[in-house]
């Protein structure tokens, strides 16, 4: 996994609530089996009309958006499905962390699985982050900084933000977490060893 | 020692080792797989030159993705294909067990589970899916993971987790007759919202749930995502015993009753305590049918859709404005009465015998209504095969309804069976997102035997005070 330290980068606002994975990448988009190649499916229904053409008024399709890679948006963002294709999709748009007040579950574990960093904040902070993305009018860049938990816009803005530990780790130093585990081996076969009689042995 | 609950009781049996940084190595026994969220994961493990740890507690189907028309035609669409037949490789290849489209045992892996007796008391067990808490109605720790996750437990069996809070939802009283553990669930999460249990198990306790039969409970339980739970559980009881004994992986002889004796011992301890508690009346509930697009967008059948102006917050504001945008419905129209274009019975939520017998009530001896196109999608084909044993193909066929072969079908419409955009339609699935079931198509969530009358009356109607016919074959001797 590549790791996350800092990001300084423009950030674009989706100011709705419960945006929910099928709406980040649509079910026709799952049929790959590939990590690869999501991009331009990301938020596919809302983004275009039903004949191709993109739909103007979607926050992501204003001018002011384009080439952002920090999203900010409402609570319980990415809620539904489990389908880490959402965080791929996000990553593959040029997506390298998402602000909001709340996230759901599976959703925020998948981020942290693909190096896009979900930053929780207060909810009068993302407010004051939408209010100042457009009044910045496409030209606001945030820093977030995993090492400091920090992130702030070089103008007034600067909050701390709360990632577990562990998650943290990971993220800085971008660690294969399968290869972490595995140097449990010795204590996941301990574990079976000493569950053998309570242990299904035939799924 | 000390009280614990349900929760804590699986949680720490699973224990292999707490981190320094926090989180714990928790052990998974039942690994469910299936074609739309595994592939990514069995080439990382090809790439890295890692195993199967533990194939044989690792079972795969085929379900979201497949046709659910005639078996015996290849399947149309080459992209679906593929992916169906990387599933093959791979299971071939790992060396895990697998119910392709030809198996009888092949079906909605959240339904296939529980039916085979894989999924039993005291497990923890995941899946790449949400709805894997549905196998939280038997006193399992069950919870959807993505594919990395589904990678890492390919490679080492375990997970690495932080531990989630606990709350308890309990219901005094009972459930009023024509009221079902659908309404029940979607009353729940009406109250708490779509993330009102964010970062939470629930348990669901109180006399209401333990009335439930397993499969009941396992509507419930499916739920628990669409109120954000990260898993949701129910104590096994004698009903959790009786529906396991005989299935083909529930232990059997002297190992049956030492399984019983253990799964006693995982309720909660009186005194153990929750992290936070809800409490409903469950003789106040009616039939729920949802306005909007989420889950939480719900009210009762008799009630009209609301006005965004009374709404508290501007983002629930907001959010009404457009979800009724997208519903075509106007605030104050009665939910009674609203004509839909299409019915869907079927899903992890709603696709088992017990909900086809309970539509089949519902149906047999009336029609579809003429405007209306009815689809029966069996949860497996298990359950099409007991259906048809009974009986229950025949009252469906007759009343109009399409009979089908298993799979998620139009709970997710990655297959063929999808909404027209506009097209209006009565779902005993669990979402109602914004195109959810096709784009532009317009969802109403609500029970099986909702869902049976409004296929009938053409228009979303309250089933209470319908009369309910027997079915072809007494239950005594169907089972």
């Amino acid at each position: 996994m590549e790791p996350f330290v800092r990001h300084v980068g423009k950030a674009a606002a989706l100011p709705r609530e419960n945006v929910d994975t099928d709406q980040i990448i649509p079910k026709q988009f799952l049929k790959g089996i590939e990590r690869t190649g999501l991009g331009p499916a990301l938020f596919y229904d809302w983004r275009y009309d039903p004949d191709g053409t993109p739909n103007p008024a979607f926050e992501l399709n204003r001018p002011e958006a384009q080439g952002a890679s920090v999203l900010i948006a409402g609570a319980n963002f990415g809620c539904g499905s489990s389908r880490e294709h959402a965080a791929w999709a996000l990553r593959d748009a040029g997506f390298r962390a998402v602000l909001a007040p709340s996230f759901a579950d599976i959703f925020f574990a998948n981020c942290c699985q693909n190096s896009l960093l979900p930053v929780r904040l207060e909810p009068r902070e993302i407010d004051e982050l939408f209010r100042r993305a457009a009044n910045a009018a496409g030209q606001y860049v945030v820093t977030i900084d995993l090492a400091a938990q920090r992130v702030e816009d070089g103008h007034g803005f600067t909050t701390r933000f709360e990632i577990d530990p562990y998650r943290r780790e990971m993220l800085l130093r971008g660690l294969d977490e399968i290869g972490r585990t595995l140097l449990e081996e010795p204590r996941i076969a301990a574990y079976e060893r000493r569950r053998a009689i309570g242990l299904p042995t035939r799924a | 020692m000390t009280v614990r609950t349900l929760f804590q009781k699986v949680w720490d049996a699973h224990v292999v080792h707490r981190l320094a940084e926090g989180p714990v190595v928790l052990y998974v026994d039942l690994h469910l797989v299936h074609e739309v969220t595994s592939p990514q994961a069995f080439e990382g493990l090809r790439l890295a030159g890692r195993k199967v740890r533990r194939p044989d507690l690792t079972l795969a189907t085929v379900d979201h993705n497949v046709p659910t028309g005639d078996r015996l035609r290849p399947i149309d669409d080459p992209i679906a294909a593929r992916q169906l037949a990387a599933l093959a490789t791979n299971t071939r290849q790992f060396g895990v067990e697998m119910f392709d489209l030809g198996s009888p045992n092949q079906g909605i892996v959240h339904v296939i589970g529980p039916e085979l007796g894989a999924t039993q008391p005291g497990m923890v067990i995941v899946c790449g899916d949400s709805h894997t808490s549905t196998h939280g109605a038997f006193g399992a720790l069950a919870f959807g993971i993505g594919t990395s996750e589904v990678e890492h437990v390919l490679a080492t069996q375990c997970l690495v987790m932080s531990k989630p809070k606990t709350l308890e939802a309990h219901w005094i009283g009972r459930l009023p007759t024509g009221v079902t553990a659908k309404d029940l669930v979607l009353d729940f999460i009406g109250r708490i919202g779509t993330a009102g249990a964010t970062g939470h198990v629930i348990e669901y306790t109180g006399e209401a749930i333990r009335d439930l039969s397993m499969e009941q409970r396992m509507t419930v339980c499916n739920m628990s995502i669409e109120a954000g739970a990260r898993a949701g559980m129910i104590g096994p009881d004698d009903t959790t015993f009786a529906y396991l004994a005989g299935r083909p992986r529930a232990p059997a002889g002297a190992a049956w009753a030492a399984a019983v004796e253990s799964w006693r011992g995982l309720a909660t301890d009186p005194g153990a305590t929750y992290d936070s508690r809800v409490t409903i009346d469950a003789s106040t509930i009616a039939p729920q049918v949802t306005w909007g697009t989420s889950p939480g967008m719900v009210t009762e059948i008799t009630g009209r859709v609301p006005d965004p102006a009374d709404l508290a917050t501007e983002a629930e504001r907001s959010a009404a404005s457009r979800a009724l945008v997208y519903m075509d419905l106007a605030p104050g129209t009665p939910l009674q009465g609203l004509r839909i274009d299409r019915v869907f019975l079927g899903s992890c939520t709603n696709g088992r015998i017990g909900d086809l017998r309970a539509a089949a009530r519902v149906v047999r001896g009336r029609r579809v209504a003429p405007t209306v196109q009815a689809m029966v999608v069996p949860g497996s084909m298990q359950v099409k095969v007991a259906a048809e044993r009974e009986g229950l193909d025949r009252v469906f066929r007759d009343a109009g309804f399409e009979w089908r072969n298993a799979g998620c079908s139009m709970c997710l419409g990655m297959n063929a069976d999808v909404l027209q955009s506009g097209e209006r339609c009565a779902s005993t699935s669990n979402r109602n997102f914004e195109g959810r079931q096709g784009r532009g198509g317009r969802t109403h969530l609500m029970s099986p035997e909702m869902a049976a009358a409004a296929a009938i009356a053409g228009c979303l109607v309250d089933v209470r005070g319908w009369s309910l016919a027997d079915l072809p074959v007494p239950l005594e001797l169907a089972s």
